[in-house]
Protein backbone atom coordinates (compact mmCIF):
# COMPACT_ATOMS: atom_id res chain seq x y z
CA UNK A 1 0.00 0.00 0.00
CA UNK A 2 1.26 3.43 -0.92
CA UNK A 3 1.01 5.67 2.08
CA UNK A 4 1.95 9.10 0.90
CA UNK A 5 -0.04 11.26 -1.46
CA UNK A 6 1.91 13.90 -3.37
CA UNK A 7 0.88 17.46 -4.12
CA UNK A 8 0.37 16.73 -7.82
CA UNK A 9 -1.77 13.73 -6.96
CA UNK A 10 -3.89 15.94 -4.71
CA UNK A 11 -4.30 18.30 -7.68
CA UNK A 12 -5.37 15.41 -9.91
CA UNK A 13 -7.77 13.96 -7.34
CA UNK A 14 -9.34 17.38 -6.68
CA UNK A 15 -10.01 17.65 -10.38
CA UNK A 16 -11.59 14.18 -10.50
CA UNK A 17 -13.71 15.07 -7.48
CA UNK A 18 -14.71 18.39 -9.05
CA UNK A 19 -13.43 20.40 -6.10
CA UNK A 20 -11.63 23.75 -6.28
CA UNK A 21 -8.88 23.74 -3.72
CA UNK A 22 -6.87 26.85 -2.91
CA UNK A 23 -3.11 26.45 -2.44
CA UNK A 24 -3.57 26.72 1.30
CA UNK A 25 -6.29 24.08 1.45
CA UNK A 26 -4.28 21.82 -0.87
CA UNK A 27 -1.44 21.88 1.67
CA UNK A 28 -3.74 21.21 4.60
CA UNK A 29 -5.61 18.43 2.85
CA UNK A 30 -2.39 16.76 1.70
CA UNK A 31 -1.24 16.62 5.31
CA UNK A 32 -4.57 15.35 6.56
CA UNK A 33 -4.90 12.69 3.87
CA UNK A 34 -1.39 11.48 4.65
CA UNK A 35 -2.27 11.18 8.34
CA UNK A 36 -5.26 9.03 7.47
CA UNK A 37 -3.41 6.98 4.84
CA UNK A 38 -0.60 6.28 7.29
CA UNK A 39 -3.14 4.97 9.74
CA UNK A 40 -4.82 2.92 7.01
CA UNK A 41 -1.47 1.39 6.01
CA UNK A 42 -1.95 -0.85 9.04
CA UNK A 43 -3.90 -3.14 6.69
CA UNK A 44 -0.60 -4.07 5.02
CA UNK A 45 0.17 -6.17 8.10
CA UNK A 46 -2.41 -8.69 6.88
CA UNK A 47 -1.98 -11.30 4.17
CA UNK A 48 -5.21 -11.24 2.17
CA UNK A 49 -4.06 -13.02 -0.99
CA UNK A 50 -6.52 -15.87 -0.54
CA UNK A 51 -9.37 -13.80 0.85
CA UNK A 52 -12.46 -12.83 -1.14
CA UNK A 53 -13.67 -9.26 -0.76
CA UNK A 54 -17.04 -8.57 0.92
CA UNK A 55 -18.84 -5.96 -1.15
CA UNK A 56 -22.19 -6.56 0.50
CA UNK A 57 -22.93 -8.32 3.77
CA UNK A 58 -26.20 -9.83 2.56
CA UNK A 59 -26.15 -12.82 0.20
CA UNK A 60 -28.39 -10.99 -2.30
CA UNK A 61 -27.26 -10.88 -5.90
CA UNK A 62 -28.74 -8.61 -8.54
CA UNK A 63 -32.25 -7.72 -7.43
CA UNK A 64 -34.46 -7.42 -10.48
CA UNK A 65 -38.08 -6.57 -11.13
CA UNK A 66 -40.43 -7.03 -14.05
CA UNK A 67 -39.75 -4.62 -16.90
CA UNK A 68 -43.05 -2.85 -16.45
CA UNK A 69 -43.32 0.90 -16.73
CA UNK A 70 -44.52 2.53 -13.50
CA UNK A 71 -45.70 6.03 -12.63
CA UNK A 72 -42.85 8.48 -12.28
CA UNK A 73 -42.98 12.09 -11.10
CA UNK A 74 -44.63 15.10 -12.70
CA UNK A 75 -42.23 17.38 -14.54
CA UNK A 76 -43.09 20.20 -12.13
CA UNK A 77 -42.05 18.10 -9.15
CA UNK A 78 -38.82 17.08 -10.82
CA UNK A 79 -37.96 20.71 -11.59
CA UNK A 80 -39.08 22.02 -8.20
CA UNK A 81 -35.55 22.25 -6.80
CA UNK A 82 -33.83 23.34 -9.97
CA UNK A 83 -31.44 26.22 -9.32
CA UNK A 84 -32.13 27.34 -12.91
CA UNK A 85 -34.70 26.08 -15.34
CA UNK A 86 -36.13 27.01 -18.71
CA UNK A 87 -38.79 25.46 -20.96
CA UNK A 88 -39.25 22.48 -18.69
CA UNK A 89 -35.55 21.63 -18.51
CA UNK A 90 -32.61 22.18 -16.17
CA UNK A 91 -30.44 25.04 -17.32
CA UNK A 92 -26.63 24.94 -17.23
CA UNK A 93 -23.81 26.95 -18.84
CA UNK A 94 -22.95 26.06 -22.43
CA UNK A 95 -21.27 22.71 -22.80
CA UNK A 96 -19.75 23.35 -26.19
CA UNK B 1 -44.98 13.54 35.11
CA UNK B 2 -44.89 15.97 32.23
CA UNK B 3 -46.00 14.80 28.78
CA UNK B 4 -42.50 15.39 27.44
CA UNK B 5 -41.13 12.91 29.98
CA UNK B 6 -43.39 10.05 28.87
CA UNK B 7 -42.39 7.10 26.72
CA UNK B 8 -43.90 6.08 23.38
CA UNK B 9 -46.04 3.39 25.00
CA UNK B 10 -47.22 5.68 27.79
CA UNK B 11 -48.30 8.38 25.35
CA UNK B 12 -50.09 5.95 23.07
CA UNK B 13 -51.93 4.42 26.02
CA UNK B 14 -53.16 7.80 27.20
CA UNK B 15 -54.25 8.71 23.70
CA UNK B 16 -56.14 5.46 23.16
CA UNK B 17 -57.83 5.77 26.54
CA UNK B 18 -58.75 9.37 25.55
CA UNK B 19 -56.94 10.58 28.68
CA UNK B 20 -55.17 13.17 26.59
CA UNK B 21 -55.67 14.30 23.00
CA UNK B 22 -53.05 14.21 20.25
CA UNK B 23 -53.32 17.95 19.99
CA UNK B 24 -52.50 18.35 23.69
CA UNK B 25 -49.50 16.06 23.33
CA UNK B 26 -48.16 17.97 20.34
CA UNK B 27 -48.76 21.34 22.01
CA UNK B 28 -46.93 20.24 25.15
CA UNK B 29 -43.97 18.87 23.22
CA UNK B 30 -43.60 22.06 21.20
CA UNK B 31 -43.76 24.05 24.44
CA UNK B 32 -40.89 21.93 25.71
CA UNK B 33 -38.96 22.27 22.44
CA UNK B 34 -39.23 26.04 22.55
CA UNK B 35 -38.20 26.25 26.19
CA UNK B 36 -34.87 24.48 25.68
CA UNK B 37 -34.05 24.66 21.98
CA UNK B 38 -32.04 27.89 22.25
CA UNK B 39 -29.66 26.00 24.50
CA UNK B 40 -29.69 22.56 22.82
CA UNK B 41 -30.05 23.35 19.08
CA UNK B 42 -31.32 19.82 18.35
CA UNK B 43 -33.46 20.82 15.37
CA UNK B 44 -32.80 22.30 11.94
CA UNK B 45 -36.47 22.52 10.89
CA UNK B 46 -39.59 22.36 13.05
CA UNK B 47 -42.92 21.40 11.49
CA UNK B 48 -45.37 22.62 14.11
CA UNK B 49 -48.30 23.50 11.81
CA UNK B 50 -48.14 20.15 10.05
CA UNK B 51 -47.88 18.35 13.38
CA UNK B 52 -50.93 20.09 14.82
CA UNK B 53 -52.91 19.40 11.66
CA UNK B 54 -51.96 15.74 11.80
CA UNK B 55 -52.81 15.61 15.51
CA UNK B 56 -56.27 17.00 14.77
CA UNK B 57 -56.77 14.37 12.06
CA UNK B 58 -55.90 11.56 14.43
CA UNK B 59 -58.07 13.03 17.21
CA UNK B 60 -60.94 13.03 14.72
CA UNK B 61 -60.31 9.37 13.85
CA UNK B 62 -60.39 8.53 17.54
CA UNK B 63 -63.58 10.44 18.18
CA UNK B 64 -65.21 8.47 15.35
CA UNK B 65 -63.96 5.25 16.92
CA UNK B 66 -61.84 4.50 13.88
CA UNK B 67 -58.85 2.24 14.14
CA UNK B 68 -55.57 4.08 14.74
CA UNK B 69 -51.95 2.99 14.29
CA UNK B 70 -49.46 1.57 16.79
CA UNK B 71 -47.87 4.98 17.28
CA UNK B 72 -51.06 7.05 17.36
CA UNK B 73 -50.26 10.56 18.52
CA UNK B 74 -46.64 9.78 19.34
CA UNK B 75 -44.26 12.66 18.58
CA UNK B 76 -41.17 11.64 16.63
CA UNK B 77 -38.16 13.59 15.39
CA UNK B 78 -36.45 12.70 12.11
CA UNK B 79 -32.76 13.08 11.30
CA UNK B 80 -32.36 15.60 8.50
CA UNK B 81 -31.18 13.11 5.90
CA UNK B 82 -34.55 11.40 5.39
CA UNK B 83 -36.88 12.87 2.80
CA UNK B 84 -40.26 14.23 3.79
CA UNK B 85 -42.35 15.65 0.94
CA UNK B 86 -42.49 19.44 1.22
CA UNK B 87 -40.07 19.81 4.16
CA UNK B 88 -36.45 20.92 3.69
CA UNK B 89 -33.92 18.10 3.77
CA UNK B 90 -30.53 19.69 4.38
CA UNK B 91 -28.35 16.77 5.55
CA UNK B 92 -26.77 19.38 7.81
CA UNK B 93 -25.19 20.92 4.72
CA UNK B 94 -25.13 24.34 3.12
CA UNK B 95 -25.29 22.58 -0.25
CA UNK B 96 -28.83 21.34 0.42
CA UNK B 97 -30.15 24.10 2.67
CA UNK B 98 -32.91 24.90 0.16
CA UNK B 99 -33.61 21.37 -1.03
CA UNK B 100 -37.25 20.34 -0.58
CA UNK B 101 -37.87 16.70 -1.48
CA UNK B 102 -40.93 15.98 -3.63
CA UNK B 103 -41.47 12.57 -2.05
CA UNK B 104 -41.47 10.68 1.27
CA UNK B 105 -38.90 8.13 2.37
CA UNK B 106 -40.32 4.65 3.06
CA UNK B 107 -39.57 5.15 6.77
CA UNK B 108 -41.72 8.30 6.74
CA UNK B 109 -44.59 6.54 4.94
CA UNK B 110 -44.50 3.83 7.59
CA UNK B 111 -44.56 6.37 10.41
CA UNK B 112 -47.56 8.09 8.79
CA UNK B 113 -49.33 4.73 8.50
CA UNK B 114 -48.70 4.16 12.21
CA UNK B 115 -50.23 7.60 12.95
CA UNK B 116 -47.04 8.95 14.48
CA UNK B 117 -46.66 12.73 14.47
CA UNK B 118 -43.50 14.18 12.99
CA UNK B 119 -42.11 17.16 14.89
CA UNK B 120 -39.30 18.22 12.61
CA UNK B 121 -35.81 17.46 11.24
CA UNK B 122 -32.90 17.11 13.57
CA UNK B 123 -29.35 18.39 13.37
CA UNK B 124 -26.53 16.18 12.16
CA UNK B 125 -22.93 16.17 10.98
CA UNK B 126 -22.92 17.19 7.34
CA UNK B 127 -24.00 14.28 5.14
CA UNK B 128 -23.63 12.04 8.21
CA UNK B 129 -19.86 12.37 8.15
CA UNK B 130 -18.77 12.95 11.71
CA UNK B 131 -18.93 11.80 15.31
CA UNK B 132 -19.91 14.93 17.18
CA UNK B 133 -22.45 17.00 15.16
CA UNK B 134 -19.76 19.72 15.11
CA UNK B 135 -19.57 19.40 11.32
CA UNK B 136 -23.12 20.65 10.81
CA UNK B 137 -23.54 23.85 8.79
CA UNK B 138 -26.29 24.81 11.24
CA UNK B 139 -24.22 24.99 14.42
CA UNK B 140 -23.40 22.25 16.88
CA UNK B 141 -26.07 20.57 19.01
CA UNK B 142 -25.27 20.70 22.72
CA UNK B 143 -25.37 17.65 24.92
CA UNK B 144 -28.35 18.10 27.28
CA UNK B 145 -26.27 16.61 30.11
CA UNK B 146 -23.58 19.30 29.79
CA UNK B 147 -24.09 22.09 27.31
CA UNK B 148 -20.33 22.48 26.78
CA UNK B 149 -20.09 18.98 25.42
CA UNK B 150 -21.00 17.31 22.17
CA UNK B 151 -24.03 15.04 21.87
CA UNK B 152 -22.03 12.69 19.67
CA UNK B 153 -22.72 12.20 15.98
CA UNK B 154 -23.76 12.09 13.36
CA UNK B 155 -27.31 11.65 14.76
CA UNK B 156 -26.53 14.14 17.54
CA UNK B 157 -29.72 16.16 17.09
CA UNK B 158 -31.94 13.09 17.33
CA UNK B 159 -30.16 11.80 20.45
CA UNK B 160 -30.21 15.20 22.18
CA UNK B 161 -33.89 15.73 21.31
CA UNK B 162 -34.90 12.49 23.01
CA UNK B 163 -32.63 13.12 26.00
CA UNK B 164 -33.98 16.65 26.49
CA UNK B 165 -37.65 15.70 26.14
CA UNK B 166 -37.90 17.53 22.81
CA UNK B 167 -39.16 14.34 21.14
CA UNK B 168 -40.64 11.15 22.57
CA UNK B 169 -38.51 9.17 20.17
CA UNK B 170 -36.39 9.78 17.09
CA UNK B 171 -35.12 8.19 13.92
CA UNK B 172 -31.44 8.29 13.03
CA UNK B 173 -28.99 6.67 10.65
CA UNK B 174 -25.86 4.73 11.50
CA UNK B 175 -22.90 4.07 9.19
CA UNK B 176 -20.07 3.62 11.70
CA UNK B 177 -21.84 4.26 14.99
CA UNK B 178 -23.89 7.37 14.25
CA UNK B 179 -26.91 6.21 16.26
CA UNK B 180 -25.18 4.21 18.98
CA UNK B 181 -22.40 6.64 19.90
CA UNK B 182 -24.71 9.69 20.33
CA UNK B 183 -27.17 7.45 22.21
CA UNK B 184 -24.32 6.55 24.54
CA UNK B 185 -23.23 10.20 24.97
CA UNK B 186 -26.81 11.37 25.63
CA UNK B 187 -28.00 8.54 27.85
CA UNK B 188 -30.69 7.12 25.57
CA UNK B 189 -31.29 3.77 23.88
CA UNK B 190 -29.99 3.69 20.31
CA UNK B 191 -30.27 0.78 17.92
CA UNK B 192 -28.88 0.03 14.50
CA UNK B 193 -30.59 -3.10 13.18
CA UNK B 194 -29.05 -5.62 10.78
CA UNK B 195 -28.08 -4.18 7.39
CA UNK B 196 -31.16 -4.44 5.19
CA UNK B 197 -33.69 -4.47 8.06
CA UNK B 198 -35.00 -0.96 7.42
CA UNK B 199 -35.50 0.44 3.93
CA UNK B 200 -33.06 3.13 2.85
CA UNK B 201 -35.37 4.45 0.11
CA UNK B 202 -35.52 8.23 0.60
CA UNK B 203 -32.57 8.23 3.01
CA UNK B 204 -29.67 10.21 1.62
CA UNK B 205 -26.83 7.72 1.19
CA UNK B 206 -23.38 8.22 2.66
CA UNK B 207 -21.78 4.77 2.41
CA UNK B 208 -24.22 2.41 0.77
CA UNK B 209 -22.90 -0.91 2.08
CA UNK B 210 -22.71 0.37 5.66
CA UNK B 211 -25.67 2.79 6.11
CA UNK B 212 -28.65 1.67 8.13
CA UNK B 213 -31.63 3.47 9.63
CA UNK B 214 -32.52 2.94 13.29
CA UNK B 215 -34.12 4.33 16.42
CA UNK B 216 -33.34 6.50 19.43
CA UNK B 217 -35.70 6.04 22.36
CA UNK B 218 -36.01 6.40 26.12
CA UNK B 219 -36.25 2.68 26.78
CA UNK B 220 -35.98 -0.72 25.14
CA UNK B 221 -39.71 -1.40 24.68
CA UNK B 222 -40.04 1.85 22.73
CA UNK B 223 -37.05 0.80 20.64
CA UNK B 224 -38.72 -2.52 19.74
CA UNK B 225 -41.98 -0.76 18.96
CA UNK B 226 -40.35 1.81 16.70
CA UNK B 227 -38.33 -0.81 14.84
CA UNK B 228 -41.50 -2.85 14.29
CA UNK B 229 -43.00 0.21 12.58
CA UNK B 230 -40.11 1.25 10.36
CA UNK B 231 -38.77 -2.14 9.29
CA UNK B 232 -39.85 -4.37 6.42
CA UNK B 233 -39.06 -5.50 2.89
CA UNK B 234 -39.23 -2.66 0.41
CA UNK B 235 -39.08 -3.30 -3.34
CA UNK B 236 -37.79 0.26 -3.80
CA UNK B 237 -34.58 -0.56 -1.88
CA UNK B 238 -32.73 -3.42 -3.53
CA UNK B 239 -30.67 -3.99 -0.36
CA UNK B 240 -33.81 -4.43 1.72
CA UNK B 241 -33.83 -7.87 3.35
CA UNK B 242 -36.31 -10.47 2.18
CA UNK B 243 -37.00 -12.20 5.49
CA UNK B 244 -39.78 -12.81 7.98
CA UNK B 245 -39.86 -9.74 10.21
CA UNK B 246 -40.78 -10.85 13.76
CA UNK B 247 -42.79 -8.78 16.22
CA UNK B 248 -39.88 -7.46 18.28
CA UNK B 249 -42.08 -6.43 21.24
CA UNK B 250 -43.18 -10.03 21.65
CA UNK B 251 -39.57 -11.13 22.24
CA UNK B 252 -39.21 -8.95 25.35
CA UNK B 253 -39.75 -11.35 28.21
CA UNK B 254 -36.73 -10.20 30.23
CA UNK B 255 -35.50 -13.73 30.71
CA UNK B 256 -31.90 -14.31 29.66
CA UNK B 257 -31.17 -17.37 31.76
CA UNK B 258 -28.50 -19.44 30.08
CA UNK B 259 -27.87 -16.92 27.31
CA UNK B 260 -24.19 -16.91 26.38
CA UNK B 261 -22.66 -13.44 26.33
CA UNK B 262 -19.27 -13.00 24.72
CA UNK B 263 -16.87 -10.39 26.00
CA UNK B 264 -14.24 -9.61 23.40
CA UNK B 265 -11.01 -8.65 25.10
CA UNK B 266 -9.96 -6.57 22.10
CA UNK B 267 -12.72 -4.04 22.85
CA UNK B 268 -11.24 -3.44 26.26
CA UNK B 269 -7.75 -2.75 24.90
CA UNK B 270 -8.73 0.38 23.01
CA UNK B 271 -7.65 3.02 25.51
CA UNK B 272 -10.95 3.09 27.37
CA UNK B 273 -11.48 5.84 29.91
CA UNK B 274 -11.27 4.07 33.28
CA UNK B 275 -14.74 5.16 34.34
CA UNK B 276 -16.18 3.73 31.13
CA UNK B 277 -14.39 0.43 31.69
CA UNK B 278 -15.69 0.24 35.27
CA UNK B 279 -19.29 1.04 34.30
CA UNK B 280 -19.32 -1.46 31.45
CA UNK B 281 -17.84 -4.18 33.64
CA UNK B 282 -20.50 -3.50 36.29
CA UNK B 283 -23.07 -3.73 33.53
CA UNK B 284 -21.75 -7.12 32.50
CA UNK B 285 -22.07 -8.24 36.14
CA UNK B 286 -25.75 -7.24 36.10
CA UNK B 287 -26.26 -9.48 33.08
CA UNK B 288 -24.48 -12.30 34.86
CA UNK B 289 -26.73 -11.87 37.88
CA UNK B 290 -29.70 -12.21 35.51
CA UNK B 291 -28.50 -15.72 34.73
CA UNK B 292 -26.49 -15.15 31.58
CA UNK B 293 -23.23 -16.98 31.10
CA UNK B 294 -20.29 -14.69 30.46
CA UNK B 295 -17.45 -16.03 28.39
CA UNK B 296 -14.39 -14.62 26.74
CA UNK B 297 -14.26 -14.47 22.97
CA UNK B 298 -11.71 -13.04 20.63
CA UNK B 299 -12.16 -10.84 17.58
CA UNK B 300 -8.52 -10.77 16.51
CA UNK B 301 -8.95 -8.37 13.57
CA UNK B 302 -10.70 -5.70 15.65
CA UNK B 303 -7.75 -3.32 15.43
CA UNK B 304 -8.14 -3.23 11.64
CA UNK B 305 -11.80 -2.25 11.66
CA UNK B 306 -11.22 1.48 11.87
CA UNK B 307 -8.67 1.61 9.00
CA UNK B 308 -11.05 -0.56 6.94
CA UNK B 309 -13.88 1.83 7.68
CA UNK B 310 -11.86 4.92 6.83
CA UNK B 311 -11.08 3.48 3.43
CA UNK B 312 -14.48 1.98 2.61
CA UNK B 313 -16.78 4.70 3.85
CA UNK B 314 -15.05 7.63 2.13
CA UNK B 315 -14.73 5.57 -1.08
CA UNK B 316 -18.42 4.82 -1.17
CA UNK B 317 -19.16 8.37 -0.09
CA UNK B 318 -17.11 9.85 -2.92
CA UNK B 319 -19.27 7.89 -5.33
CA UNK B 320 -22.54 8.86 -3.60
CA UNK B 321 -21.54 12.50 -3.38
CA UNK B 322 -20.94 12.74 -7.13
CA UNK B 323 -24.62 13.52 -7.66
CA UNK B 324 -24.21 16.91 -5.99
CA UNK B 325 -23.22 18.83 -9.09
CA UNK B 326 -25.55 21.78 -8.68
CA UNK B 327 -27.55 20.91 -11.81
CA UNK B 328 -30.87 19.43 -10.67
CA UNK B 329 -30.83 20.62 -7.07
CA UNK B 330 -28.44 21.94 -4.50
CA UNK B 331 -26.25 24.95 -4.17
CA UNK B 332 -25.26 26.97 -7.17
CA UNK B 333 -22.59 29.47 -6.31
CA UNK B 334 -23.46 32.15 -8.88
CA UNK B 335 -21.99 33.03 -12.24
CA UNK B 336 -20.06 29.99 -13.33
CA UNK B 337 -18.50 30.45 -16.74
CA UNK B 338 -18.64 26.84 -17.88
CA UNK B 339 -19.99 23.49 -16.79
CA UNK B 340 -16.86 22.33 -14.99
CA UNK B 341 -16.75 25.55 -13.01
CA UNK B 342 -20.42 25.09 -12.15
CA UNK B 343 -19.66 21.67 -10.72
CA UNK B 344 -16.57 22.82 -8.84
CA UNK B 345 -18.15 25.95 -7.41
CA UNK B 346 -21.32 24.15 -6.30
CA UNK B 347 -19.33 21.50 -4.54
CA UNK B 348 -16.49 23.52 -3.07
CA UNK B 349 -18.70 26.28 -1.71
CA UNK B 350 -21.45 23.93 -0.56
CA UNK B 351 -19.42 21.25 1.26
CA UNK B 352 -17.68 21.64 4.62
CA UNK B 353 -14.09 20.52 5.30
CA UNK B 354 -14.85 17.01 6.60
CA UNK B 355 -17.02 16.20 3.58
CA UNK B 356 -14.37 17.51 1.18
CA UNK B 357 -11.71 15.53 3.01
CA UNK B 358 -13.65 12.29 2.72
CA UNK B 359 -14.52 12.87 -0.92
CA UNK B 360 -10.82 13.46 -1.65
CA UNK B 361 -9.75 10.36 0.29
CA UNK B 362 -12.39 8.20 -1.37
CA UNK B 363 -11.67 9.47 -4.86
CA UNK B 364 -7.98 8.75 -4.35
CA UNK B 365 -8.61 5.27 -2.91
CA UNK B 366 -10.78 4.36 -5.89
CA UNK B 367 -8.66 5.93 -8.59
CA UNK B 368 -6.80 3.97 -11.24
CA UNK B 369 -3.66 2.46 -9.81
CA UNK B 370 -4.82 2.68 -6.22
CA UNK B 371 -8.09 0.72 -6.21
CA UNK B 372 -6.40 -2.62 -5.44
CA UNK B 373 -4.14 -1.26 -2.73
CA UNK B 374 -6.87 0.58 -0.89
CA UNK B 375 -10.53 -0.21 -1.62
CA UNK B 376 -10.08 -3.85 -2.60
CA UNK B 377 -7.68 -4.48 0.28
CA UNK B 378 -10.16 -2.97 2.73
CA UNK B 379 -12.97 -5.15 1.38
CA UNK B 380 -10.81 -8.23 1.87
CA UNK B 381 -10.02 -7.31 5.46
CA UNK B 382 -13.74 -6.75 5.83
CA UNK B 383 -14.19 -10.46 5.14
CA UNK B 384 -11.70 -11.29 7.92
CA UNK B 385 -13.59 -9.08 10.37
CA UNK B 386 -16.87 -10.71 9.38
CA UNK B 387 -15.33 -14.17 9.88
CA UNK B 388 -14.16 -13.18 13.39
CA UNK B 389 -17.77 -12.49 14.34
CA UNK B 390 -19.03 -15.70 12.69
CA UNK B 391 -16.51 -17.71 14.73
CA UNK B 392 -17.31 -15.89 17.97
CA UNK B 393 -21.03 -16.44 17.42
CA UNK B 394 -20.45 -20.19 17.33
CA UNK B 395 -19.63 -19.91 21.03
CA UNK B 396 -22.01 -17.17 22.17
CA UNK B 397 -25.41 -15.60 21.42
CA UNK B 398 -24.30 -11.99 21.56
CA UNK B 399 -21.28 -9.85 22.31
CA UNK B 400 -21.05 -6.92 24.72
CA UNK B 401 -18.64 -4.02 24.71
CA UNK B 402 -18.48 -0.36 25.62
CA UNK B 403 -20.26 1.74 22.99
CA UNK B 404 -17.54 4.38 22.97
CA UNK B 405 -14.13 4.60 24.70
CA UNK B 406 -15.14 7.77 26.54
CA UNK B 407 -18.09 9.79 27.68
CA UNK B 408 -19.08 12.96 25.78
CA UNK B 409 -16.06 15.15 25.05
CA UNK B 410 -16.01 18.94 25.12
CA UNK B 411 -17.02 20.88 22.01
CA UNK B 412 -13.85 21.67 20.05
CA UNK B 413 -11.72 19.08 21.85
CA UNK B 414 -11.25 16.84 18.83
CA UNK B 415 -11.76 19.00 15.77
CA UNK B 416 -7.98 19.27 15.26
CA UNK B 417 -7.37 15.64 16.08
CA UNK B 418 -8.71 13.68 13.10
CA UNK B 419 -7.69 10.20 14.19
CA UNK B 420 -8.76 10.96 17.76
CA UNK B 421 -12.22 11.91 16.51
CA UNK B 422 -12.40 8.78 14.37
CA UNK B 423 -11.38 6.63 17.34
CA UNK B 424 -14.56 7.45 19.24
CA UNK B 425 -16.20 4.98 16.84
CA UNK B 426 -13.68 2.19 17.46
CA UNK B 427 -16.23 -0.13 19.12
CA UNK B 428 -19.16 0.67 16.85
CA UNK B 429 -17.57 0.54 13.39
CA UNK B 430 -16.96 -3.28 13.30
CA UNK B 431 -20.70 -3.82 13.67
CA UNK B 432 -21.44 -1.91 10.44
CA UNK B 433 -18.55 -3.62 8.66
CA UNK B 434 -20.08 -7.00 9.45
CA UNK B 435 -23.66 -5.78 8.91
CA UNK B 436 -24.75 -6.96 12.36
CA UNK B 437 -27.42 -5.48 14.66
CA UNK B 438 -26.14 -3.40 17.57
CA UNK B 439 -27.84 -1.58 20.43
CA UNK B 440 -26.46 0.91 22.95
CA UNK B 441 -28.15 1.23 26.31
CA UNK B 442 -27.29 3.55 29.18
CA UNK B 443 -25.46 1.59 31.89
CA UNK B 444 -24.55 4.34 34.31
CA UNK B 445 -23.29 7.84 34.94
CA UNK B 446 -19.60 8.71 35.26
CA UNK B 447 -18.49 12.22 36.10
CA UNK B 448 -22.05 13.40 35.54
CA UNK B 449 -22.15 11.96 32.00
CA UNK B 450 -23.92 8.88 30.62
CA UNK B 451 -22.02 5.71 29.70
CA UNK B 452 -23.27 3.33 27.02
CA UNK B 453 -23.12 -0.45 26.92
CA UNK B 454 -23.22 -1.99 23.45
CA UNK B 455 -24.76 -5.36 22.62
CA UNK B 456 -24.02 -6.92 19.25
CA UNK B 457 -26.18 -9.69 17.83
CA UNK B 458 -26.13 -12.22 15.01
CA UNK B 459 -27.57 -11.23 11.65
CA UNK B 460 -31.33 -10.73 11.93
CA UNK B 461 -31.29 -11.68 15.59
CA UNK B 462 -32.60 -8.34 16.82
CA UNK B 463 -34.83 -10.21 19.28
CA UNK B 464 -31.94 -11.58 21.33
CA UNK B 465 -30.14 -8.29 21.87
CA UNK B 466 -33.37 -6.42 22.49
CA UNK B 467 -34.38 -8.93 25.12
CA UNK B 468 -30.92 -8.75 26.70
CA UNK B 469 -31.11 -4.98 26.77
CA UNK B 470 -34.58 -5.24 28.29
CA UNK B 471 -33.39 -7.64 30.99
CA UNK B 472 -30.56 -5.25 31.82
CA UNK B 473 -32.93 -2.30 32.01
CA UNK B 474 -35.30 -4.17 34.32
CA UNK B 475 -32.52 -5.26 36.68
CA UNK B 476 -30.22 -2.28 36.57
CA UNK B 477 -30.02 -0.93 40.05
CA UNK B 478 -27.58 1.90 39.65
CA UNK B 479 -27.77 5.65 39.48
CA UNK B 480 -30.78 7.33 38.00
CA UNK B 481 -30.15 7.97 34.31
CA UNK B 482 -33.59 9.28 33.57
CA UNK B 483 -35.44 12.26 34.88
CA UNK B 484 -35.22 16.00 34.47
CA UNK B 485 -31.77 17.17 33.46
CA UNK B 486 -30.65 19.85 35.95
CA UNK B 487 -28.83 21.82 33.32
CA UNK B 488 -32.08 22.37 31.38
CA UNK B 489 -34.32 23.26 34.32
Amino acid sequence: MVSKISASEVEHVANLARLNLTDESKKVITEQLNTILEYAAKLDELDTDDVDPTFYVLPAGNVLREDVSEKSMDREEVLSNAPEKEDGAFKVPKVF
Amino acid sequence: MEIYELTVEEIRERIISRDVSCQEVVTEIFKRIKSVEDRVNAYITLTEDRAIKRAQEIDKKLSCNEKVGSMAGVPVAIKDNMCINGIPNTCGSKHLENFIPPYDATVIEKLYDADAIILGKTNMDEFAMGSSTEYSSFGVTKNPWDLERVPGGSSGGSAAAVAAGQATCAIGSDTGGSIRQPASFCGVVGMKPTYGYVSRYGVVPFSSSLDQVGSLTKNVRDCALLLNVISGKDPRDSTSADIEYPDLLKSLNGSIQGLKIGVAKEYFDVGLASEVKDMVQSGIKVLEECGAEILEVSLPHSEYALPVYYLLAPSEASSNMARYDGVQYGHRAGDSSDLYSLYKDARTKGFGPEVQRRIMLGTYALSAGYYDAYYLKAQKVRTLIRRDFDRAFEKCDCIVSPTSPSTAFKIGAKTDDLIGMYKSDICTVPVNIAGLPGISIPCGIAGGLPVGLQMIGKHFDESTILNMAYAFEQNYDGQEIKGELEVLS
